[in-house]
């Protein structure tokens, strides 16, 4: 058997999984966005779809809500993981049991984080009654609105909770691997402490914390339950809507909802862009 | 400077499990109100209730893992191969291979799961167990495909060829020399491929049309129901899994391991 029979019928099995499956529903999806669907009479594309969702001022909201969501939970989970990083990188009595407690909620579904912060974070719930004992408020009510809240501050703080470890993981072993020998060559020519890092660790970990946020930016935007647990009813996020456009009664709503789902699948594919370019410079670097 | 370091330690530790107390808590709880602090009574009922026969906890807890379990082995049938002709060839294409294999790790389910629903109506797979096995594959295959390319990339075929020119059979050559080597990604590649599935929630929900009840399904008619106390006992089986394979698993995973990003899906 030659070299190509053989990689071909290697891959075969699992390109035939993914180029029907994966590839097979995103083009369904968006032959349905334009109300072209032969098997079913429909053989007539137009743009009645994507008219009627982009007129919509509730898709924008949703839009611009959920990338709020996206863009916020990347970057302060960024940040605070390079932080937890730099943290855990030192060696220090019980840090395996550190590491492990780090490594904790990698395994812990997002569906259990929103519901752990639904019970921290809601007016009545540990923080609310935290504040009532330490006489802050009276009432339920007098406790700021974090969940269901119009600035998605629950939804972020459970992403916040859960990518940390995931970008600090990555990040923490970047580190490790490679050592620390460039930052004392920095400090022994007079660097300080901050210019070593900005200068000199930075630019070396950034790709690879690059790679995981844009994983995390893609995770964030596309997720259904989190924001279904912890969000406003209105406007709620793309996913969400996109869900209740697809399950309406009025079944002539699912083409908007495939509309939205094909603009979610445009954003993560400049996602992959963006992770593409950067982990291959990761890879090769 | 040290001080600070312990401080922050301990900050982000409380941080990491904070929000899993309170579930924990009201599983043990009855009648747990503001302002109340911890519960006045505690209680098994919340467990009881979920270990009974007739609450359907633990059929759903049976269907989950039935469902992963499949999801992982059909991973694993489809993705070592796949592992192999990515880890050890180069050839024409490999790069559009490659990032139509990591697509489904970027793009989210909900892009892609409206389309298969509305051509597994006509194949009749909506609300089925198939159905939703068949759909996890999308999220658990590329970390399969992703663990077995790394290890079959510093993999030696030469074994392989004294083994044949020895006089094994190619099955015999499998089960002795080559298992043996890819055994450790296999084990990894599987536990990640069942993490994964164990987690999805949306692609269940619209493929298994709420008949398919695995336990984020119930999880979160709990929560929405607002039964605290089972709401925290399903939370904890939950997430016993993860524990598990966590502590089985701690020494296997560096960050160094593209298997990592698995952690992104769940």
């Amino acid at each position: 058997m030659s070299d190509r029979t053989k990689i071909f019928l290697l891959l075969l099995p699992a390109m035939f999984i993914i180029v029907v499956l994966f590839f097979g529903g995103l083009a369904i999806g968006l032959m349905r966005s334009f109300n072209y669907m032969p098997v079913i009479g429909l053989t007539e594309p137009d743009l009645s779809a994507y008219v009627s969702v982009f007129t919509d001022r509730e898709f924008y909201l949703s839009f611009l809500l959920t990338f709020h969501i996206a863009f916020t939970s990347t970057l302060i989970s960024s940040v605070l993981a390079i932080g937890a990083a730099l943290l855990l990188r030192r060696s220090f009595v019980g840090r395996g049991i550190v590491n492990f407690l780090f490594q904790l909620n990698l395994t812990v579904p997002h569906l259990v984080g929103a519901i752990g912060m639904l019970y921290l974070f809601s007016q009545s719930g540990t923080f609310a009654r935290l504040a009532n004992e330490f006489g802050m408020i009276e009432k339920t009510s007098d406790f700021p609105a974090l969940v269901f809240d119009p600035y998605a501050i629950g939804i972020i703080l459970q992403y916040v909770w859960k990518e940390i470890p995931f970008i600090g993981v990555i990040v923490l072993a970047n580190m490790q691997s490679i050592g620390e020998d460039y930052e004392s060559v920095a400090r022994s020519l007079g660097a300080s402490k901050w210019q070593t890092f900005r200068f000199v660790l930075l630019p070396l970990i950034f790709p690879g914390v690059l790679s995981a946020s844009v994983m995390v930016f893609a995770f964030t935007f596309g997720a259904y339950e989190i924001p279904a647990i912890l969000g406003a009813n209105f406007p709620a996020a793309l996913p969400v809507l996109a869900y209740r456009k697809y399950t309406d009664v009025d079944l002539a709503a699912r083409p908007e909802a495939m509309a939205m789902a094909i603009v979610i699948a445009l954003l993560s594919a400049v996602m992959i862009y963006f992770y593409v370019r950067y982990s291959r410079r990761r890879i090769r670097g | 400077m040290r001080s600070f370091r312990v401080l922050t330690g301990a900050v982000l530790i409380t941080w990491l499990v904070l929000p899993l107390i309170p579930l924990a808590i009201w599983s043990f709880a009855r009648g747990w109100f503001y302002p109340d602090l911890l519960p006045k009574t505690w209680t098994l009922r919340a467990w009881d209730y979920a270990m009974s026969d007739t609450a359907g906890v633990l059929d759903s807890l049976w269907l989950t893992i039935w469902i992963s379990v499949a999801a992982t082995v059909l991973s694993i049938l489809v993705g070592v191969p796949a592992g192999r002709a990515l880890g050890m060839y180069k050839f024409r294409g490999k790069e559009i291979v490659e990032l139509m294999i990591l697509a489904p790790t970027i793009v989210p389910g909900i892009a892609v799961v409206l389309g298969i629903h509305s051509v597994f109506i006509s194949l009749g797979l909506n609300n089925t167990v198939s159905g939703v096995i068949l759909v996890h594959l999308i999220p658990t295959l590329p970390y399969m495909v992703l663990v077995m390319s790394g290890i079959f990339a510093n993999y030696d075929p030469a074994y392989e060829a004294q083994a044949r020119s020895l006089g094994a059979s190619p099955l015999k050559t499998f089960w002795y020399v080559t298992l043996p080597a890819i055994r450790p990604g296999i084990i990894v590649g599987g536990l990640f491929a069942f993490l994964v599935s164990w987690s999805q929630y949306i692609l269940t929900l619209l493929i298994g049309g709420g008949r398919v009840e695995t336990l984020p399904l119930l999880l979160f008619n709990f929560a929405t129901a607002g039964r605290n106390d089972i709401t925290g006992a399903i939370g904890m089986i939950y997430i016993l899994p993860g524990i598990l394979i966590l502590l089985l698993t701690a020494k296997h995973l560096s960050g160094r391991s593209g298997a990592v990003g698995g952690f992104g899906q769940i």
